[in-house]
């Protein structure tokens, strides 16, 4: 209690209503249903029943494809956030990279079912170049590529800051120092980023974990992850418990990322 | 602090002008009032024209909202809070509503166009005596494919759709009940089944359908298939008419195993406030003439008998979307077979469709 300033609890008043009745109400409201089965009895059978087969391995392609989706969105999105840095009018291709990311995802969803058409323009380069028209749509690389596609302005804006905040002076004295461009990347670089790399693991891998609309746009269904099942638990089959459930875990996955990727701060000394 | 403070203020200030200009929007439009009906319906199934009609003929203003799940229009007026005076479930969902008590039974003196609807068509298991519901549309399940992309397989048997020859091209509806149904049919079953012996040999034998299966998606199917993006596709028949008045190479089918007879019915939901209005709705709508004008608009088949001799003859004689009722013989009402086996239904459905590739 650094101040007796009464005011200071007036302040943190909207956070705390914002906290209670949108955070921790919903997942109260979340993990209590968790507990019925259809007939409204207290029951632990969801959570027998997640652990069956078919939801287990559910939760293991989710994470695989989640995975491919943040493993591709940082190495496009690493080197990207590099060479911005380095350029002239950063802020302005900054915001071109940017821009794209405020359009609704469903719209943009929407135009890659065009565009990776039989007849689409991605079909018709392949056609050109002598490669052969390919069945693009309605594959897990079109999903993956995809939600590469939408995920990267947010994995580029924390990396693109940690990167932009570097003292170029740090880089300067380790070239001094001896230090080759791999050793200094590795050393400096690498170290004074993993902060924004985290951040930016943390907001792509944990929405990938729940996409929904565009498993069935773009996969045809043939991905199904976490999101689609709570989904269809909860419109389709009316079983609010077993998709409770399954949130229940999703929101325990969520957990467990942030934790392991939060960590320490720094890393700078080795 | 004060920048802070007074852009909170500002912030609070707008919200509020905006909410008060809405609630005055809303209470000029007279929401849930005296003269107006608030009609809620599937997306894509009414003329728009006719609303207007009725708001001319009978001075009561519609207000019109669409949804695109039974469940999620149940869900709607389950919750209450809603002023709901007209609503279009399925047949299933009739079943499902009446249990919960969401339906007010209707009175037929109130609706004296209900005698021009098909007898064939009324009194079924799912309503008996039409005591809560009066068909809207009716239509079946089917095979829409594009002859001039295929090597002439005319799928008269459930059967072709397992052919080597459609590998990858095959497009399902994202839809347990469909789904399962095109397998159990093979089988020989019933779409209703609640054997889970039954169900296992269904889904065992649709598992082998797998390479042939492109997608399972829902509405996208349509423009996928005008626009020769694909080949064969489960679909329902109205969608199938949609496609066909596109593109000329498209045929729709129902193989002779049988398949699923669906009916979206008229009910009025506990939450009306207007129910005067919401009956002289429901008998303008079957109105001969009207509901002539609103089948052709729609595509599907309407069960209003006297409404087919105001309708082009090109479409009543079509016995795609009008089988007489000895091909009707081989199709099946879905009944509702409680959230028990739906959740069964629905687990197979997720197993097969993980299983694709």
């Amino acid at each position: 209690m650094r101040s007796k300033n009464p005011l200071r609890f007036i302040y943190a008043t909207p956070y705390a209503v914002w906290l209670v009745l949108f955070v921790l109400a919903p997942i109260a409201v979340i993990v209590y249903y968790s507990f019925f089965d259809l007939s409204g009895h207290l029951t632990l059978a969801n959570y027998r029943n997640f652990f069956s087969s078919i939801y287990f391995k559910l939760t293991i392609s989710s994470f695989w494809y989640a995975f491919l989706i943040t493993f591709f969105a940082l190495l496009i999105s690493y080197p990207t956030a590099y060479f911005l840095t380095k350029t002239r009018h950063k802020q302005l291709w900054l915001l071109l990279i940017i821009i794209p990311s405020w359009i609704n995802l469903l719209l943009k969803t929407y135009a890659f079912i065009g565009l990776m058409g039989v007849y689409g323009p991605i079909n018709a380069f392949l056609e050109a170049v002598g490669i052969g028209s390919q069945q693009i749509l309605f594959t897990d690389f079109s999903f993956v590529f995809v939600s590469v596609y939408i995920f990267i302005p947010f994995m580029i804006l924390p990396i693109f800051n940690a990167l932009d905040k570097i003292n170029p002076t740090l880089l300067d004295a380790s070239k001094d120092l001896g230090a080759n461009a791999w050793v200094t990347f590795k050393r400096v670089i690498w170290p004074m980023t993993t902060d924004g790399v985290k951040s930016g693991i943390q907001v792509v891998f944990i929405p990938a974990l729940s996409l929904f609309m565009i498993t069935r746009l773009i996969a045809g269904n043939k991905v199904i992850t976490l999101g689609t099942a709570i989904e269809q638990q909860f419109l389709v089959t009316q079983n609010w418990g077993m998709g409770s459930t399954i949130a229940v875990f999703l929101i325990i996955f969520m957990f467990l990322i942030m934790i392991l990727t939060s960590g320490k701060k720094g890393g700078i000394i080795k | 602090m004060k920048g802070l403070m007074s852009s909170a203020f500002v912030i609070l200030l707008v919200s509020g002008l905006l909410m008060f200009a809405n609630y005055q929007l809303e209470h000029k439009a007279g929401r849930a009032g005296k003269d107006t009906i608030t009609v809620y319906n599937w997306g894509e199934y009414i003329d728009p024209d006719l609303l207007k009609q009725f708001e001319e003929k009978e001075g009561i203003k519609v207000i019109y909202e669409t949804f695109d799940s039974n469940e999620g229009m149940m869900g709607k007026i389950e919750q209450g809070g809603t002023a709901y005076d007209v609503t279009v479930p399925s047949e299933y969902a009739v079943q499902m509503m009446e249990e919960k008590n969401l339906l007010l039974p209707l009175d037929f003196s109130k609706i004296p166009n209900v005698q021009h609807i098909d007898p064939y068509f009324m009194n079924l298991p799912f309503d008996p005596n039409n005591h809560y519901s009066i068909p809207y549309f009716w239509g079946t399940v089917g095979i829409a494919y594009n002859a001039s992309l295929l090597e002439g397989q005319t799928f008269e048997s459930w059967e072709s759709l397992w052919d080597a020859s459609l590998r990858q091209k095959l497009i399902l509806v994202d839809s347990a009940r469909e789904v399962m149904g095109v397998s159990l049919n093979s089988l020989g079953y019933s779409l209703n089944s609640t054997s889970l012996q039954e169900l296992k040999e269904a889904t065992d034998k649709l598992e082998t359908m797998g390479p042939n299966v492109k997608a399972v998606i829902g509405d996208e199917v349509t423009q996928l298939m005008i626009n020769n993006e694909a080949s064969v596709a489960l679909t329902w028949s109205g969608q199938a008419a949609d496609m066909i008045s596109e593109n000329d190479d498209i045929n729709y089918i129902v193989p002779n195993e049988g398949s699923n007879l669906w009916f979206d019915n008229i009910v009025i939901p506990k939450t009306s406030t207007n129910v005067e209005g919401a009956y002289k709705f429901i008998n303008f709508m079957l109105d001969p003439e009207v509901a002539a004008q609103n089948a052709e608009y729609v595509g599907y088949s309407t069960p209003n008998t006297a409404a087919l001799s105001f309708m082009d003859d090109e479409i009543t004689g079509d016995e795609r979307f009008y089988p007489d009722e000895e091909a009707r013989k081989n199709l099946e009402v879905y009944e509702n077979l409680g959230l028990e086996t739906l959740g069964v239904y629905n687990e197979l459905f997720l197993k097969f469709k993980m299983g694709l590739r």
